[in-house]
């Protein structure tokens, strides 16, 4: 048993970590303050990190080759790339969580290509830029409710409807739509289309101003008879429940200990700015076995620090669970689900911690803590986590567990 | 509120007056002089116990166990070893140890057929080095963890009590001079383990392992020892016990046999952990020889803690784990307005975040564990997964009531004892050693 982190990943955590810290940190607060401008301090860093990514055996930093590993057919343990996948991008979110989501190619889309896409897709859309578009103004977590159609006309699909929350809607190259083939054949009938940008019918309605991740545009668009192709439909056309709806869904189990690395990689920033703020007072921040004597601001700190702790390792558990191919559902989401709620909590004490220090805008422990709440609600809420994983515990169904 | 001269005749009266004895015998006043001046009454002689821990001419050198070679890879599967040993416990938890506990709990002993079939299992076998008798090659925490998860989970008062005697033999392992191993360990690897445990915890609140009251004194043969301990495991029947004093501002161990003059002992029951037989212990001018004092310059009294708080987070993570596995079945079998009760998200979602602390807490104990069979630094990780455990553990107690109702509050379900059990994880020190 070991649960240090492989001396094979210290150069991709030093090189994520020094592009956090020379890359995102000095330009955090601009793009906080400048919402909708597009950080073109990225277009040359991405650049870099595709070499970095084309280099590297398994993989780079950004989320955006995540798959899941076959059954480990006795190969032994693997440390892959959804390992590197959290790591690389906890590292990334300690200098900023909205930049992160906006570096060019490594979006979620990204994965969910991955995860469903066929061979000849893969070749052909692996290295676009792609957004996520799940979420409408009538169905957010009930993502088996979305009433976007996708109609097959000749050689084309026929897309009408409406999506919001689009992270990068506007910058990536396509986005990937979900779409249902019937609306009367429930979840087995949705499916995801790639609408590469620019494709007539698909329109940007507006950007959302946020609470936190403001680097990060955030779209709502609109398809209004929007023709793509049916090679763009990605895995396979037929409707059946395993293949379908479920096959998506799958996804999840590798982008959610992604996202509850994002929160580590905040909180962590919190953590560390708010120790190194309080060690300046003197105070005794030594780690004892009774913490009742020491001042409760100590104890404070040690108990988030332990939090964190358990939310990283939870993390890493569901990742290296991914990485050789054990079912991790249920894992994925307890990860998510701990990583999110601490990290927000986290974020927030820290703020609470440095008094009016930490409120003001002139340290980033509040942006921190606008920042992280998305984080506990973006590719699955902290509620639907819980649910899932009550309904695994319990062996639930839906419909009885609702 | 201090007690006023009514409230102390009040008190008096309550204490004695049950007691029919004390007129026919015409005790009552010198008793009530004696019982409320002098901590000494009610405490017997702990008993030399008919083994002898003879002093061995021609000892071997000190053995310690070497640590593992670090592993390059991130990986949370179990050895073959460990399987082996996780299968065999969790089978003797389940089948021994869980029904015995309910009687255990009430009786406060240990029933004589767990500890029968606990010595057969020989579990300080695998503390001891093979040149004392024992199996081990390794330090191993992680298996002590995963042997007290497993046990935990069949009963958290019996699993102390059983580990108790593991613990010391660690820690004489850990720590011990080449004498005091070869004096101490043999006696653990045979048919009938001594009983022994290791004293920390005081009566005192805030009560910081650190700075404790009890004192050692050196003399021109040895020490002698004064103080009080509390919460000693199976203290009542103990042969040996590791006894936490501090000598010269530090605080050190010092093994002190039953029958050593000064030692006295009385039953000190507690809210749970009942079936570990919690003692009281008097230390009133106990002289042990100088070689009684543990360990030589590598002793090291925070990692020594250290190695006690990771074996309670195992045994906190075992029972949290039986709490979990116990609310499932009952969640979806109770039946309330026409649905299982689990069908609705306030109950469903406390399951759900039961599953998620056990995790986190297992996550944090485990990572400490590995780091120190590593020969890695595990202060840090060892105080955070116990702050973990301290929180999280009672909250599952809690919880584990609560989703049962009244139902939980009756003795007719585990979850009112486990509830009792839990609160002993941020509670106590002593005891314990990986």
């Amino acid at each position: 048993m070991n649960l240090e982190i492989p001396r094979k990943f210290t150069p991709l955590i030093n090189q994520a970590r020094q592009v956090a810290r020379e890359v995102f940190r000095p330009i955090s607060r601009k793009y906080d303050l400048a919402e909708h401008e597009y950080p073109r301090e990225l277009d040359m860093f991405a650049s870099i990190m595709d070499g970095m990514n084309d280099g590297a055996a398994d993989g780079g930093t950004g989320a955006g080759k995540l798959a899941r590993s076959d059954t480990n057919g006795g190969a032994g343990n693997r440390n892959g790339i959804n390992m590197k996948t959290v790591l690389g991008l906890t590292e990334l979110c300690w200098g900023d969580v909205g930049l992160a989501l906006s570096i060019p190619r490594q979006g979620l889309g990204n994965s969910a290509i991955a995860a469903v896409a066929n061979d000849e897709q893969l070749a052909r859309l692996g290295n676009t830029w792609a957004a996520m578009a799940i979420t409408e103004p009538g169905a957010g977590s009930d993502s088996a409710a979305i009433r976007t159609t996708a109609t097959e006309d000749g050689d084309h699909y026929v897309i009408n409807g409406e999506k919001i929350y689009v992270t990068a809607g506007e910058r990536a190259d396509a986005v990937v739509v979900w779409a249902t083939l019937d609306r009367n054949k429930g979840r087995a009938a949705i499916k995801s289309f790639v609408v590469e940008k620019g494709t007539p019918g698909m329109t940007v309605e507006r950007l959302e101003k946020k609470l936190g991740i403001r680097a990060s545009d955030t779209a709502a668009i609109r398809f209004d008879n929007c023709r793509v192709p049916l090679e763009n439909l990605l895995g396979d056309p037929d409707i059946s429940v395993e293949k379908g709806f479920a096959g998506a869904m799958q996804t999840f189990d590798n982008t959610r200990p992604v996202v509850a690395g994002m929160a580590i990689g905040v909180a962590s920033a919190a953590l560390q700015k708010t120790r190194e703020l309080i060690a300046l007072t003197g105070i005794d921040l030594e780690y004892h076995h009774q913490t009742w004597t020491q001042p409760a601001a100590t104890r404070e700190l040690q108990l988030m620090e332990a939090e964190l702790e358990a939310a990283r390792l939870l993390t890493l558990r569901a990742a290296w669970m991914a990485d050789n191919g054990l079912p991790n559902s249920k894992e994925a989401s307890i990860a998510k689900a701990k990583a999110g709620r601490v990290g927000n909590a986290i974020t927030l004490r820290c703020v609470e911690l440095c008094g009016s220090l930490g409120y003001g805008e002139t340290e980033l422990l509040e942006k921190w803590a606008r920042d992280s709440k998305i984080l506990d609600i973006f590719e699955g809420t902290q509620q639907i986590q819980l649910l899932i994983i009550a309904r695994r515990l319990l062996g639930k169904s839906s419909a009885e567990l609702k | 509120m201090t007690r006023d001269p009514m409230g102390f005749a009040l008190s008096m009266m309550n204490r004695l007056a049950a007691n029919p004895l004390l007129d026919r015998f015409g005790l009552r006043a010198p008793l009530e002089r004696t019982a409320y001046h002098g901590t000494r009454t009610g405490f017997r002689a702990l008993a030399f116990a008919g083994r002898e821990f003879r002093r061995v001419n021609d000892w071997l050198p000190r053995k310690r166990l070497p640590k593992r070679d670090p592993t390059e890879l991130f990986d949370l599967s179990l050895t073959d070893d460990q399987r082996m040993i996780t299968d065999l416990l969790g089978r003797f938890a389940r089948d021994e140890l869980r029904p015995a506990a309910a009687r255990a709990d009430e009786t406060g002993q240990i029933p004589d057929d767990i500890r029968t079939a606990s010595a057969e299992l020989g579990l300080a076998l695998y503390a001891i080095p093979e040149a004392f008798g024992g199996v081990a090659e390794h330090q191993s925490p992680v298996t002590s963890v995963l042997i007290a998860e497993q046990l935990a989970w069949g009963d958290m008062g019996l699993a102390t009590a059983l580990l108790a005697p593991f613990s010391v033999a660690q820690a004489i392992t850990r720590w011990g001079t080449g004498e005091q191993q070869s004096r101490y360990l043999p006696a653990f690897c045979g048919d009938e383990p001594p009983v022994a445990a290791i004293a920390i915890d005081e009566p005192i609140p805030l009560f910081d392992p650190f700075t404790v009251q009890t004192s050692a004194r050196k003399t021109n043969t040895g020490y002698t020892l004064n103080g009080l301990k509390n919460a000693v495991v199976q203290g009542e029947n103990a042969e040996l016990l590791l006894v936490g004093a501090e000598l010269e501002a530090q605080p050190r161990l010092f093994i002190v046999e039953a029958g050593t003059p000064g030692l006295g002992v009385k039953p000190d029951p507690t809210m749970g952990l009942k079936a570990a037989g919690p003692a009281r212990l008097l230390l009133d001018n106990v002289e042990v020889p100088a070689d009684a004092l543990l360990g030589e310059e590598d002793f090291d009294y925070q990692a020594f803690l250290d190695c006690g708080s990771l074996l309670r987070c195992g045994l906190a993570i075992g029972a949290t784990q039986a709490v979990l596995d116990y609310v499932i079945p009952y969640c979806n079998d109770r039946v309330a307005f026409g649905e299982p009760i689990s069908h609705r998200q306030s109950v469903a979602f406390m399951i759900s975040d039961l599953a998620i602390e056990t995790d986190s807490m297992r996550m944090l104990t485990w990572r400490a564990a590995s780091r120190l069979e590593q020969g890695l630094p595990a202060h840090r990780e060892t105080a955070l997964a116990r702050l973990l455990c301290n929180e999280k553990a009672m909250a599952a107690g809690t919880n584990g009531v609560q989703l049962l109702g009244g139902h939980g509050f009756v003795k007719e379900h585990p979850v009112e004892r486990w509830y009792r059990d839990l609160r002993s994880v941020a509670t106590l020190t002593g005891g314990l050693h990986v």
